[in-house]
């Protein structure tokens, strides 16, 4: 049950932690001032949410772990985020594709996470919820913003969508930790969101005159620590001060 | 535990918490933010509980460090506890501090319906702290800090922040 749990939180706060190191990367390399400052805002939403969902891991791992020890000194087979999160930041649309493609799910899971018999996951997610609420927000409109633009602004809206398509269905996929934790009440059975996500996307897709994509074969395996090659470099960068100088504070 | 939004501050300790302030916006008092949810004399010592506006404000550290600070300056010893339950809500912001915001020119949230409206159907509702023409639209959803969007005023042309509806 406790090693479950442990894992079942870094599933979930793992998500936050690479997504927000990823938008911290365009700090000061937005493509205009206010879209610079929205991904980083909300790149310090997550962590802040991170920050929550570490600290309880770290109460419950019940050792000399710390927040930053799970942040900063695991294997790259060791995170457990959804491979959609680590894509890069090819452009302008694949940020906004990657953030709307993630915000309808983390939305939805944490309306849901809201229920959870474990009461501080619970508080964390009511906390968390009215965030994300912000996040999709911004990103549904840039999707629409894109896709209703000029010829070149659809295109590359369309052409991050089609892209970023293949790794949407992991959302929905379920680790062993997972299932354990929805029988026992704890967690959000993500199986049950997936009609609703694709509904939605759908919806805002339509609005933003962009094609749905229709491939039917998806990438999983970054929940079972099987990630892209992103992810190694994403966390090289993350890693940096811990690695060069071990246990230093500031 | 329940869920309540009532706080629970000692009489004495309300004038020493007062004098803290929010470090990114120094008008505004913690009690008037509604962060406070609890300050209780213990055995001599004090035991406060603020809770953050987002998750991620960095502002946090500070406050807990500043309300030791002037609680020590009152006489007393404390230990503050960060709690994230009931979640904070810009409701909680008192009347008094709204004032504080428009006056230091930033707009207090509206309710959370025309808040979506103006941030989403760039519906002009928002009054311009410094000229109060309501003809005012969203720049970025997002300001100066996680908690405000950046409007303008069409009338006096300034750029200004409008606090978010939490």
């Amino acid at each position: 049950m406790k090693n479950n749990l442990y894992n079942y939180i870094l599933g979930i706060a793992d998500n936050s932690l690479i997504l927000g190191q990823r938008l911290g990367q365009l700090c000061g390399h937005g493509p205009s001032l206010e879209t610079d400052i929205a991904c980083t805002n909300i790149s310090l939403d997550l962590f802040g949410q991170v920050r929550s969902y570490f600290q309880y891991a770290a109460k419950i791992a019940g050792d000399q772990r710390t927040e930053d020890d799970i942040a900063m000194l695991r294997k790259e087979r060791d995170y457990k985020n959804v491979l959609l999160v680590e894509q890069p930041n090819t452009n302008f649309a694949f940020t906004i594709g990657r953030q709307f493609l993630f915000d309808v799910y983390h939305l939805a899971f944490l309306t849901e996470l809201q229920n959870s018999n474990d009461f501080t996951l619970s508080v964390i997610a009511k906390k968390c919820v009215k965030e994300v609420s912000y996040h999709l927000r911004f990103s549904s409109d840039w999707v629409k913003r894109l896709g209703n633009g000029t010829s070149v602004s659809k295109e590359k809206m369309q052409e991050a969508i089609s892209d970023l398509w293949t790794y949407t269905d992991e959302l929905f996929y379920q680790t062993n930790a997972d299932k354990e934790m929805v029988f026992e009440g704890v967690g959000v059975d993500v199986t049950k969101l997936k009609n609703n996500y694709y509904s939605h996307i759908n919806k805002i897709l339509l609005e933003a005159t962009l094609e749905i994509p229709e491939s039917k074969w998806f990438q999983t395996g970054g929940k079972e620590g099987i990630h892209t090659e992103h992810l190694g470099y994403l966390l090289s960068d993350l890693q940096y001060m811990q690695r060069t100088y071990p246990n230093m504070e500031w | 535990m329940i869920e309540t939004t009532d706080q629970n501050i000692e009489q004495v300790l309300i004038s020493v918490l007062e004098k803290v302030s929010d470090p990114e916006i120094p008008v505004l008092s913690i009690m008037d933010m509604g962060v406070v949810r609890s300050a209780l004399i213990i055995n001599g010592n004090v035991k406060v509980q603020i809770t953050p506006t987002y998750s991620g404000c960095p502002a946090m550290d500070v406050i807990g460090d500043d309300i030791k600070k002037a609680l020590k300056d009152a006489g007393y010893e404390s230990k503050v506890d960060l709690i994230l339950h009931p979640a904070w809500t810009t409701d909680w912001i008192t009347p008094r501090g709204r004032k504080a915001l428009e006056d230091y020119g930033i707009a207090p949230p509206l309710n959370p319906t025309a808040d979506k409206e103006v941030l989403l159907e760039e519906k002009r509702m928002v009054s311009c702290p410094n000229c109060k023409s309501t003809k005012t639209v969203v720049v970025s959803q997002f300001g100066s800090t996680a908690c405000k969007a950046l409007f303008k005023c069409e009338d006096c042309k300034e750029p200004f922040d409008y606090f978010k509806c939490l």
